[in-house]
């Protein structure tokens, strides 16, 4: 039977029509072989344009159907349901890219319509050749992993737990909380970060569906949505769990107690080698640290915390292990590093000796904390002028393009904090206030009440003079250079992407935005899923957040993969490998350029085989088939080459 | 019944697809029992004039070996179509080119000016070069044109069977005028050769494709068991057509690819590229190229994988310098 | 026969549907422009890419063929586009001893959030095909 191709150019408003002449891609459409109708719609998406396609189909007995509008990664998935309410598969449709690839690309004028009608063109070509394929259907693994138990990890993990499904929570540190475990109080309502957050961690730590694995990291991730097979790796934390009750008396007992800069209290504090971070860690287990643990290191020691525990919970014997674990979603919540401005003299970070990060603050201001919450100068006093620099490292060409979000509203934090608890004048040193969250305006006023001066600051550098800590800086709004003696500066430090950013997105096969956090399929009307199918990010991986946003996105993260769930089948892609036996001639190169292992040999019949449910369809084996005999469906080298054709053909045949 | 008659001619070739023919013997004698032989330049002497009186059609099967390189080919090929029932491309040179095809790698102007100007074998002190048409005392001498670009058969005529190899093997040879004198006809287009490519009747052992150089045969000790690629030998049997039998393999050679490409094989360089980088095992970019640099003619790979496709390739020839 | 002065060229390009194909789409929503005569076509990897198809698009009338996709390590296909790399120079190789020169044919990473630097990369190819001049392979028919 000839093919019967009907071509729907889209005006997209005027988005394509500005550039495109788009009558005249339809006169020239309606010229080719096999074209039986070509029209133009203001909207193919919307439902008028979506019925021309269904009465077509259903009138003139289309055999495919050709739409020149946005990119497929638009509205391929949706046009091919047109087709398949109309009664043809999906995988008849073919998309020509006219406005990402065409029209918002081009100068109105500048051969815009001569690449519609190619791109159209090929799309034509391409459709004669496109067969009817199929999804297939494959159950999925009810349980999922969530990676990073900070809050965004956390409230994923409970809200799929809550449904009833099985969530394994791997966590890279000894404990779960993240950053927000470390604040002191949050922004606006000044409520205490440990009080709201300890809930969810008892939560996660008692709920019959959360695997908690601390000290854990994945190390390979295999398969594909709905059927996910992860490594994770456990390093020993030389600890009983089960005999634990984290009462501390080992860490008092350790001989170098009180000598190791506590990470949890970012260095301005001091702990052992055997330790428990903070009164509401979850686990509430201790950990020897096996980087400074004299007995892990050198062998020699008197293992006083062994003596101490009662109940003989040191265990040095224990070893790294790893474990398999299938799954059928994967939350991303790996979070976030902080900047670290001692790369940069003009901020005096390391230099100063009172001049700390806004994490550091928040550690000193937290009554669990170092200073058991009181703000401190290094000799013990309080301070009577602090200083408060914003974007530290973000909002910077130098460092970080992307602004942290957060800083602001923590920057007010800070000073309403310090005027609070010591009276002190604070100068806020800001660029521009990015203040636009529920409420934020109305703590600012408040703060701005409080007394606290602001600042718009150029060039802030911190530096000494005569021996008194200044804050230098031209202030924008009075056209003035000034410098603020203060007796404390707190950078606040710009969210940035974790170091080992990189490392992740490859392992997951996730992709990064150009600020280095981790790429959403869409930044507007898909924030949470990647272009992995059952990959979900959460929280400040995904860009800098404050909490309620995390929160927001944990949740949003966890209903996707309990769509999945609950559907409980997945749609595998039908684009797939196969071998003509009758052409195989059995050379086996194609063996090795599958990533998937999907193709074997058949000794019997001499020819490669593919097992199509492994199979992900990328092609390479078939650019690798000397003899031709692999082909792609939907992908197929005879398909591509009609495309080629059209998109180099001339305007005036076809 | 009437004999068949039954023609053979040579275009651009070496003449081995007439010792193919020789070479099959008192078979020779057979197929004179079913045909008459009324041209063939290499068993008796015929004219252009003699073809030209016969009639349309009056050659039952015309077998044409050779690449088409000048007019003179080119006249002949058209002349035998239209004298011809049956027209089949004897030969790689008649199917792709062959080895005369690898001059498309230049065009006219090149070869003419080594041949018989540079080379250091000629001795052409006045500068003389071919002209289509010189005045001598005698009157006008005339030469056909010779191409820029040497043709397939199938490029100037329409083909009917193909019979590739160079030469085919007499048994190829002798199946093919067997089935062509005999009843019934196969489908026109039938290539007289096999249908998978040559690694399908190759028995070496295979065992991973895996290389971290090329290498010549000439300087390794080679597996005698062993897949040649596998050793870093190449070898163009995955994208050459089978049906020689595996001559080359038995006497320890590797396939230079004479069957040309299958008919999805589409074009030999192409899938050849596609299917020995396949086999680079390494992952640098510098190590990748230092290895691809280094194929048995060193930076020589269209020569080695187009060696007897060129003409019958997607691009047919070397882009001509004046083509800008 | 195109000469040099009314010359725009035809550039075609393969891109990986992950990555590159991604960032000209990004590039399309940012309004970066660049020249009209670039010709995308869309593969699900650049390891699909045969060297078949370059061929053909040459022979089809393109100037310049370019395979784009994801950056080493960031594959959707674990290394498709290593095995892309591979055959890129035996290809080049192949390509330049039939008179298309190296500059023709170009493998580039560009990643999905890359919009500006895809279009930096046609807008500069095509500046280099425009210096090169018109290939004039079309049809693949220059006998005689």
């Amino acid at each position: 039977m000839p093919e019967r191709i009907g071509v729907y150019v889209c005006h997209c408003g005027s988005n394509i029509a500005a550039t495109v002449d788009v009558r005249q891609v339809v006169e020239q459409a309606a010229k080719w072989d096999s074209v039986v109708v070509a029209r133009d719609y203001k909207y193919m998406c919307s439902a008028p344009g979506r019925e021309l396609v269904i009465k077509d189909i259903r009138e003139l007995n289309l055999t495919g159907v050709v739409v020149a509008s946005c990119s497929p990664r638009m509205h391929e998935a949706m046009f091919r349901g047109v087709l398949e309410e109309a009664g043809l598969n999906g995988y008849l449709l073919e998309i020509a890219n006219i406005r990402e690839q065409c029209a918002w690309v081009s100068l109105p004028g500048a051969g815009a319509t001569a690449k519609a009608v190619a791109l159209t063109r090929a799309a034509v070509k391409k459709a004669r050749l496109n067969q009817p394929i199929w999804e297939r259907e494959i159950p999925v693994n009810q349980a999922t992993l969530v990676v990073g138990g900070g809050i965004a990890g956390i409230q994923a993990a409970l809200q799929v737990a809550n449904a009833g499904y099985l969530v394994y929570l791997v966590e890279r540190e000894p404990y779960i909380g993240g950053h927000m475990a470390q604040f002191d109080k949050t922004f606006i309502t000044l409520d205490c970060a440990t009080c709201i957050l300890t809930p969810k961690l008892a939560g996660v730590e008692r709920h019959p569906n959360i695997r908690l694995m601390t000290c854990s990291e994945v190390v390979q991730v295999d398969g594909y949505v709905g059927n996910f097979r992860v490594r994770v790796k456990t390093s020993p934390r030389y600890i009983h769990e089960a005999s634990c009750t984290g009462c501390g008396a080992c860490e008092r007992a350790c001989v170098l107690w009180d000598s190791i800069p506590a990470e949890f209290d970012e260095g301005l504090g001091r702990r052992g080698a055997v330790y428990v971070p903070f009164p509401q860690a979850v686990p509430l287990k201790a950990r020897v640290d096996g980087k400074n643990c004299l007995y892990l290191t050198t062998g020699n020691c008197r293992r006083t915390c062994v003596t101490a525990c009662q109940r003989g919970a040191i265990d040095f014997d224990q070893k790294e292990t790893v474990s398999e674990i299938a799954v059928g979603s994967i939350i991303i919540a790996t979070g976030f590093d902080v900047f670290d401005p001692g790369v940069e003299p003009r901020w005096g970070y390391g230099r100063y000796e009172n001049v700390i990060t806004g994490m550091q603050f928040e550690r000193m201001s937290n009554a669990s904390g170092p200073t058991l919450g009181k703000i401190l100068l290094a000799d013990g006093t309080e301070p009577r002028r602090v200083a408060v620099v914003h974007c530290v490292g973000s909002r910077s060409k130098k460092y970080h393009r992307h602004c942290s979000r957060v800083c602001c509203l923590s920057s007010l934090k800070f000073a309403h904090l310090v005027r609070e608890k010591t009276g002190a004048e604070v100068f806020e040193f800001y660029t521009d206030l990015n203040i636009f969250g529920k409420q934020y305006d109305e703590f600012y006023h408040r703060v701005r009440e409080e007394g606290v001066h602001f600042i718009r600051a150029r060039g802030t550098e911190v530096t000494e003079i005569d021996g008194q800590l200044a804050v230098c800086a031209e202030d924008v709004e009075l056209g003035v250079y000034r410098e603020i003696p203060v007796d404390m500066v707190i950078l606040n430090t710009a969210l940035i992407p974790r170091h080992d950013a990189e490392k992740v997105s490859r392992l997951f096969g996730i992709s990064r935005s150009s600020d280095g956090f981790f790429m959403e399929s869409h930044m507007k009307l898909d924030p949470v899923t990647t272009f992995m199918n059952g990959i979900y990010l959460a929280g400040c991986c995904q860009s800098p957040k404050d909490i309620p946003d995390s929160v927001a996105q944990g949740a949003a993260a966890a209903a996707q993969a309990l769509s999945v769930i609950a559907r409980g089948k997945v749609s595998l892609s039908p684009v797939t490998a196969r071998v003509t036996e009758e052409l195989c001639s059995g050379c086996r190169i194609c063996l090795r350029t599958c990533p998937f292992q999907a193709i074997s040999f058949d000794q019997a019949a001499g020819t490669a085989e593919i097992n199509e449910a492994v199979c992900k369809g990328c092609g390479c084996c078939s650019a690798a088939c000397p003899a031709g005999a692999i082909d792609i469906t939907h992908y197929g080298t005879g398909q591509l080459l009609a495309q080629i054709e059209g998109v180099c053909g001339n305007e005036d045949k076809d | 019944m009437a004999k068949l008659k039954l023609a053979v001619y040579w275009t651009a070739a070496c003449g081995g697809c007439d010792m193919a023919m020789l070479d099959m013997g008192e078979r020779v004698l057979e197929l004179d029992r079913v045909a008459d032989i009324v041209l063939w330049p290499l068993v008796a002497d015929f004219k252009y004039s003699d073809v030209r009186q016969m009639e349309d059609n009056a050659i039952d099967i015309c077998l044409l070996h050779g690449a088409v390189r000048n007019e003179e080919n080119r006249q002949m090929a058209e002349l035998l179509r239209q004298k011809s029932r049956v027209l089949v491309a004897l030969g790689s040179c008649a199917c792709f080119g062959g080895i005369p095809g690898l001059a498309n790698f230049f065009d006219r102007q090149e070869i003419f000016t080594w041949v018989y100007l540079e080379s250091q074998s000629t001795d052409n002190a006045g500068g003389v070069c071919p002209q289509t048409s010189a005045r001598v005392p005698e009157g006008e001498l005339t030469l056909p044109e010779f191409f820029d670009t040497v043709l397939t058969l199938d490029q100037v005529v329409d083909v009917d069977y193909y019979i590739p190899g160079c030469p085919p093997t007499t048994e190829m040879l002798w199946q093919a005028i067997q089935t062509l004198t005999g009843d019934q006809l196969p489908p026109k287009g039938t290539v007289f050769a096999g249908s998978k490519t040559l690694c399908d009747r190759c028995t070496r052992q295979k065992e991973g494709k895996s290389i971290t150089g090329f290498r010549r045969l000439a300087a390794v000790d080679i597996d005698l068991q062993r897949c040649f690629l596998e050793q870093g030998i190449v070898c163009c049997g995955p994208a050459t057509r089978s049906g020689c039998g595996g001559r080359c393999l038995r006497a320890n050679m590797p396939c230079r690819g004479c069957f040309g490409p299958t008919e999805h094989v589409r074009d030999q360089g192409a899938r050849l590229v596609g299917a020995i980088a396949a086999m680079i095992a390494s992952d640098h970019r510098e190590e990748i190229e230092k290895i691809s640099h280094l194929l048995p003619v060193p930076d020589d790979p269209a020569a080695t994988f187009y060696r007897f496709s060129l003409p019958h390739s997607l691009l047919k020839r070397k882009r001509k310098e004046n083509a800008s | 026969m195109r000469t040099k002065t009314d010359f725009e060229p035809l550039l075609v390009a393969f891109l990986c549907h992950w990555c590159a194909y991604t960032g000209a789409d990004f590039a399309g929503s940012a309004g970066i422009k660049y020249p009209a005569s670039v010709r995308i076509v869309r593969v699900m990897c650049t390891g699909r890419v045969d060297p078949l198809f370059v061929l053909k698009a040459f022979r089809e009338g393109a100037d310049g063929v370019l395979v784009s996709g994801c950056h080493p390590g960031d594959c959707h296909y674990v290394d498709g586009n290593i095995k892309a790399m591979r055959r890129e120079p035996l290809l080049a190789a192949m390509l330049e001893q039939l008179g298309i020169e190296r500059e023709r044919f170009q493998l580039v990473w560009v990643s999905a959030s890359e919009g500006e630097k895809f279009a930096r990369v046609v807008t500069e190819m095509t500046d280099t095909l425009r210096e090169l001049g018109p290939l004039n392979l079309k049809g693949g028919e220059q006998l005689g």
